[in-house]
């Protein structure tokens, strides 16, 4: 790929990476990430892969922006208050790179439209924000054989995990079924540390462009956990379930399920 | 040491770093294992870092030689992709 001078000069710092070069920063202006979710953890994965060069990313959320979301939700701000999060997201990583496609998609992901939707896509970044549609992504990434990075958050702790299609353990293997809704916390007690969708969402952005770059070791088969009070990262081996019910010997899930609501959306 | 002749040469005066790193390693990195790159700078420093730089990328250095009062030609063969 031939790189304009603004190219080589946003660049530079990645070109010199003997891991990355001009040949893998050719890989990232090709590649096109989907990311779920356009709130704590989606801002800042979008954030970075924009600001890393990532051709096409497309970013899906049904919300606008609130007051409450600027705490941690860093490519919103009080301008775009009232604004879908996606066109304010749009509009930031847009400001950041203009070489990058940001394509942004108001609505609510389903099982009608999921497959679809991430079908012309290298990758699938979950930042969702409840367990209805982490098992629904999770399902639609196995079927369409998309690798998945994963990230949850809440309070002080987050989690990251990277699963690829056919390759290691599915996100049913860790938890086979969403936890039924009383046992989730209610909005009320669902608080969390405004920096922690950063540290997290930073980490999936990293796994992101590893997975396209071809380079390093991903979290796959594994659990990595943050404690930001603790300040703690702790790697749990996650096993693949040869009775998991997606993706084991005989599965029971053949088509794509969407759970019942009755989650408090944060 | 004799002469060796370059597949390609690049003239990179009047850049600084990191741009004369970027340039010699674009350059690089579009040459086969075995050919001999040509850089002709003027800033001082790159023709000690960008030395340093290719060791560390696995390239062989073979020629830094200051040619004039403001330039260095420095002479890289590929050993590595």
């Amino acid at each position: 790929m031939d790189f304009t001078d603004d190219q080589l000069m946003r660049y530079s710092r990645h070109i010199i990476l003997p891991e990355v070069g001009g040949k893998g920063q050719a890989k990232i202006a090709k590649a096109k990430v989907f990311i779920i979710g356009a709130g704590g953890l989606g801002c800042p994965v979008g954030y970075y892969l924009t600001a890393a060069g990532v051709g096409t990313i497309a970013l899906i959320d049904n919300d606008t922006v609130e007051m409450s979301n600027l705490q941690r939700q860093i490519a919103h701000s009080v301008q775009t208050i009232g604004m879908p999060k996606v066109e304010s997201a749009k509009r930031t990583f847009e400001a950041l790179n203009p070489d990058v496609n940001v394509v942004a998609i108001q609505k609510r992901i389903s099982k009608d439209d999921i497959i679809d939707l991430i079908r012309d896509y290298d990758i699938v970044v979950d930042g969702s924000d409840n367990f209805p549609t982490r098992y629904l992504v999770n399902d639609a990434c196995f079927m369409a054989r998309k690798p998945l990075v994963t990230g949850a958050i809440l309070r002080f702790e987050g989690q990251v995990t990277t699963i690829l299609p056919g390759d290691g353990p599915c996100y049913r293997c860790l938890f086979e079924e969403p936890p039924p809704p009383g046992l989730v916390p209610s909005c009320q007690e669902a608080g969390v540390l405004g920096v922690l969708p950063g540290v997290i969402g930073g980490l999936q952005a990293t796994e992101v462009l590893k997975l396209i770059l071809g380079k390093g070791e991903v979290l796959k088969g594994e659990l990595l956990m943050y404690n930001a009070l603790k300040t703690t990262f702790r790697k749990v081996r996650v096993p693949k379930n040869p009775s998991c019910p997606l993706c084991g010997a005989k599965p029971t899930i053949t088509e794509l399920i969407d759970y019942n609501e009755g989650y408090c959306a944060m | 040491m004799e002469d060796t002749i370059p597949d390609k040469k690049i003239n990179i005066k009047g850049l600084v770093c990191p741009y004369t790193f970027v340039k010699a390693k674009l350059a690089i990195e579009s040459m086969e294992i075995g050919q001999v790159l040509e850089i002709l700078l003027d800033y001082e420093e790159a023709s000690r870092s960008i030395p340093k730089s290719m060791e560390d990328h696995g390239q062989k250095v073979l020629k830094v030689e200051k040619v004039s009062d403001t330039d260095w030609v420095l002479q890289i063969r590929k050993d590595k992709d």
